[in-house]
């Protein structure tokens, strides 16, 4: 009889491709959970709309480049992307908001550039960029959270993404905004006098983030990808906050603990710079892209003029990664120096 | 107890090692007919000393070897020599080579055969060319000739030797099982290794996911006195590499492009070891080997003795193979294995394992998708190589960027595909790239060689040139210097003198007559 011929390894671990990123959308859902509890059903909704767009537009683009739609779609990519990005869209955006987005991310992002594995830059930060700086008024809008305003019903989330000009929301500066525009006050006296301070950062905010922050540390358990980048970034996050603490002075940065629950901190340590494509390849590299990110993410935060500064820093270090990796390829089996070489 | 180190990357499958009960040795029987490859080891295929119709005792040499790097054959039992023309081997080409059909009489009748008596007593030399007569090679899966390997020790000092009883590749057991049969044989067979290399320490290998072959091991080298170290392990694949079993026993990486033996230290496989005991202490050469037959597909999966040149087909009968759909023929492990095409390839000196899984124990591999740089194969490569850029570049056929990424220190040891979310054939990608930068390598040598012919016709021809109007020259100027050494004696005016001269004797002569 004649046998199959294929090359070696014959094995296979269990992993593959879409459970990966069926395993980031399982570590979003703590993070959107809280979110959903403190902004109300918006969040939920991003969601949704952003994915049927994004699976929609996406077997287009695949149809378009020659592709197997059936096939391709069901590694989960673009519904990783989509979500990452409704998820960090203000709750209540008009869907043209969303659409726009959308299509930012999945065509300008992704298959642009030819789609998974090609794209140089990190997707959803496309979309959010894109966003960001055509729609600064829409995405500064935040819903005030539970307990401070008003939280919308399922009806009314309805009306304000499909009819937005009829829905009238509660908004509200998010504590970054706030502690940028300080002018004058301790602070202690500014978490004291203004409601959306809660105990270390933003009321709600805080628990998003540790949300996200459980939902990373998840992931990094299941070695769907490692510590090195979230870590970086943390720490050198947190270091950049210390030194501009300023013993909570008028001019204070902010805590440390306060740019770690802030914005979008834990969400974009695990779930944006981890993105294995865009981001640097080798630990190391890993290292110094994280690092480098929690730097930009603190200086665009104090010193620029966006609500968040996720969506820049991170872009900036895609153009880097490619550099970092030249220079961070970790030493080859027998390639260390001897003591003979250093004589 | 000596220290352990640990390794990068590295993976852990399935084991099955269990599939196959280690440490029980069954009988392959005898064939009919034993197919016997003139290459089953690295180096020139031996030369053969018989001829189609010969009849032949068991233990009688078939063939001897061919220069230095290679080895003897001899026949693992009675019979006629009925053929000796190219057939398939195990080789992942599917080719044919050639090789000596043994038509088996049944009786397996056996020539004599003594050993040395004390080896204590004999030089180097001596035991090197008993192992050499009697055909070892690398038993682990290389078949690099044993008594070349030894040979080292006339060029480098060496200290340490090494029994690589790891095992680490799933489902294969034959290792296993002969430390759990015969260790005291691996033992003495280390110590005989060692005695040859003049090394003192002896590091016997034993991953810990084989508690039983470690406990013969222990026992072993305990009763055979001191200068034998067990030393034990986590399980982990690749840690039975070579590379990376020294980095685990000694701390050191063997250098790149380098041998073992620049360490100071030899390796050698278990049943290598037993070999060279058999060829030392007895004169018997090496015609038979212990082969794992293992996978569901088969009813009786067990570790056979077999000889050399059975035929897959016959030790698939007796193991009750069951073929199922897309079924596979793996010579080795799952994890470096290669495909077979036909199951009428013998097996050979190198072969530790067949494997025939069916399609729900080992799946065939879907489609490959896009790379996401996920990076888990750069934490699963043994020799921290960036499998993902390897990749990248292979596609590319860069060859600069992939000799920057260091492609030649690859071992092909399937880490990367194995933990590859994409199931991209990696390791495929690898030796395409490998087999391609070779090709350019020799061609580049070729192309540098007739150039280098070229230039030295040109400068020849140019030299001679020169050489012939350097001469031209000279004579010119000899001539020169002739003519003005002469002065009046123009050449021209003594010419017209002289045949003015023989003009007027002419002339007085015709007046005379």
């Amino acid at each position: 009889m004649s046998f199959l011929r294929i090359t070696s390894p014959h094995g296979h671990s269990p992993l593959d491709t879409a459970q990966v990123m069926q395993a980031v959308l399982l570590a979003t859902l703590p993070g959107i959970a809280v979110l959903t509890w403190f902004f109300g059903p918006g969040t939920l909704l991003n969601i949704v709309f952003g994915g049927v767009l994004a699976l929609a537009l996406e077997a287009i683009a695949l149809r378009l480049r020659d592709r197997d739609p059936q096939r391709q779609l069901k590694d989960y990519s673009v519904l990783v992307t989509s979500t990452l990005l409704c998820i960090a869209l203000p709750p209540y955006a008009p869907w043209w908001l969303i659409a726009t987005g959308i299509l930012s991310a999945v065509i300008l992002g992704k298959h642009v550039f030819g789609g998974l594995g090609y794209n140089p830059f990190n997707p959803a930060m496309v979309g959010y960029v894109v966003l960001l700086i055509s729609f600064p008024l829409q995405m500064s809008s935040w819903q005030a959270p539970r307990g401070l305003g008003e939280i919308p019903g399922v009806t009314e989330s309805l009306t304000a993404l499909f009819v937005p000009a009829s829905y009238d929301g509660v908004t509200m500066a998010t504590p970054l905004d706030l502690l940028r525009q300080n002018k004058g006050l301790l602070l202690d006296d500014l978490f004291s006098s203004t409601p959306q301070f809660g105990q270390w950062a933003g009321v709600g905010w805080e628990w998003v983030n540790i949300a996200f922050l459980a939902g990373g540390v998840w992931l990094i358990y299941r070695g769907i990808f490692t510590w090195h980048a979230p870590l970086a970034m943390l720490i050198t996050l947190g270091l950049c906050a210390a030194i501009g603490f300023d013993s909570g002075s008028s001019e204070s940065g902010g805590s440390p603990l306060f740019h770690w629950l802030s914005g979008a901190t834990m969400f974009g340590a695990f779930f944006i710079i981890t993105d294995p494509v865009s981001g640097a390849t080798s630990n190391r590299g890993r290292l110094i892209f994280g690092a480098l990110v929690g730097v930009l993410l603190y200086l665009i935060r104090v010193a620029g003029n966006y609500p968040d500064a996720l969506a820049f820093a991170v872009l900036i270090l895609n153009f880097a990664a490619p550099f970092i990796d030249q220079y961070t390829q970790p030493v080859t089996y027998g390639h260390k120096p001897t003591k003979e070489d250093d004589e | 107890m000596n220290t352990i180190f640990k390794i990068h990357g590295g993976i852990h499958p399935d084991e099955e090692k269990q599939l196959s009960n280690p440490g029980t040795v069954l009988d392959a029987g005898l064939p009919p007919s034993l197919i016997l490859p003139l290459s089953q080891h690295i180096g020139k295929p031996s030369s053969l000393c018989v001829a189609p119709g010969d009849y032949v005792l068991g233990g009688q040499l078939l063939a001897e070897a061919d220069g230095m790097v290679s080895v003897p054959l001899h026949a693992p039992t009675s019979g006629t020599v009925v053929a000796i023309e190219p057939m398939p081997v195990p080789h992942p080409s599917a080719m044919n080579n050639l090789c000596l059909e043994l038509e088996c009489d049944g009786e397996d009748r056996w020539i004599e055969y003594a050993g040395c008596e004390d080896w204590r007593v004999e030089t180097p030399d001596t035991l090197i060319s008993c192992i050499r007569a009697a055909g070892v090679a690398g038993m682990g899966g290389a078949g690099f000739p044993t008594a070349v390997k030894l040979m080292a020790r006339d060029r480098l000092p060496l200290q340490t030797l090494i029994i690589n009883g790891t095992e680490c590749e799933p489902y294969i057991t034959a290792d296993d099982t002969l430390m759990q049969v015969d260790a005291a044989g691996i033992v003495e067979g280390a110590q005989i290794l060692a005695h040859i290399l003049g090394v003192e320490e002896i590091l016997l290998a034993v991953e810990d996911n084989k508690p039983a072959a470690l406990d013969a091991m222990q026992k072993a080298a305990k009763a055979r006195g001191g200068d034998c170290n067990v030393m034990t392990f986590p399980t982990k694949y690749p840690s039975g590499g070579e590379k990376q079993l020294i980095e685990i026993l000694t701390g050191k990486q063997v250098p790149t492009g380098g041998l073992p033996a620049d360490l100071g230290i030899v390796c050698q496989n278990p049943g290598t070891a037993v070999a060279a005991r058999d060829a030392v202490c007895f004169g018997k050469p090496l015609t038979d080997r212990i082969v794992t037959l293992t996978g569901r597909a088969l009813a009786r999966p067990g570790n056979y003795r077999a000889r050399l040149g059975t035929p897959i087909e016959h030790l698939l009968t007796v193991a009750g193979f069951d073929p199922s759909q897309n079924q596979r023929l793996i010579h080795g492990g799952p994890m470096m294995g290669f495909a077979l095409e036909s199951s009428a390839v013998p097996i050979i000196k190198t072969t530790n394992c067949i494997l025939v899984p069916t399609e729900q124990e080992l799946p065939t591999p879907p489609d490959a998708q896009a790379c996401i740089r996920c990076g888990l194969c750069a934490e699963a490569c043994p020799a921290s190589l960036l499998p993902q850029q390897l990749y990248w570049y292979a596609r590319a056929k860069d060859q600069e960027q992939l000799e920057r990424h260091h492609l030649a220190d690859c071992i092909e040891c399937g880490a990367c595909s194995w933990v590859c979310p994409s199931h991209i054939p990696l390791v495929q990608y690898y030796r395409a790239a490998k087999g391609m930068i070779k090709e350019s390598k020799t061609e580049k040598i070729r192309s540098d060689r007739s150039r280098d012919r070229f230039e030295a016709r040109q400068e020849r021809l140019e030299r001679e040139t020169l050489a012939r109007e350097a001469q031209r020259a000279a004579r010119r100027a000899a001539a020169e210097q002739k003519a003005a050494a002469g002065g009046a004696d123009d050449p021209v005016a003594a010419a017209i003198a002289r045949a003015k001269a023989k003009k007027d004797s002419a002339s007085d002569e015709s007046a005379n007559s």
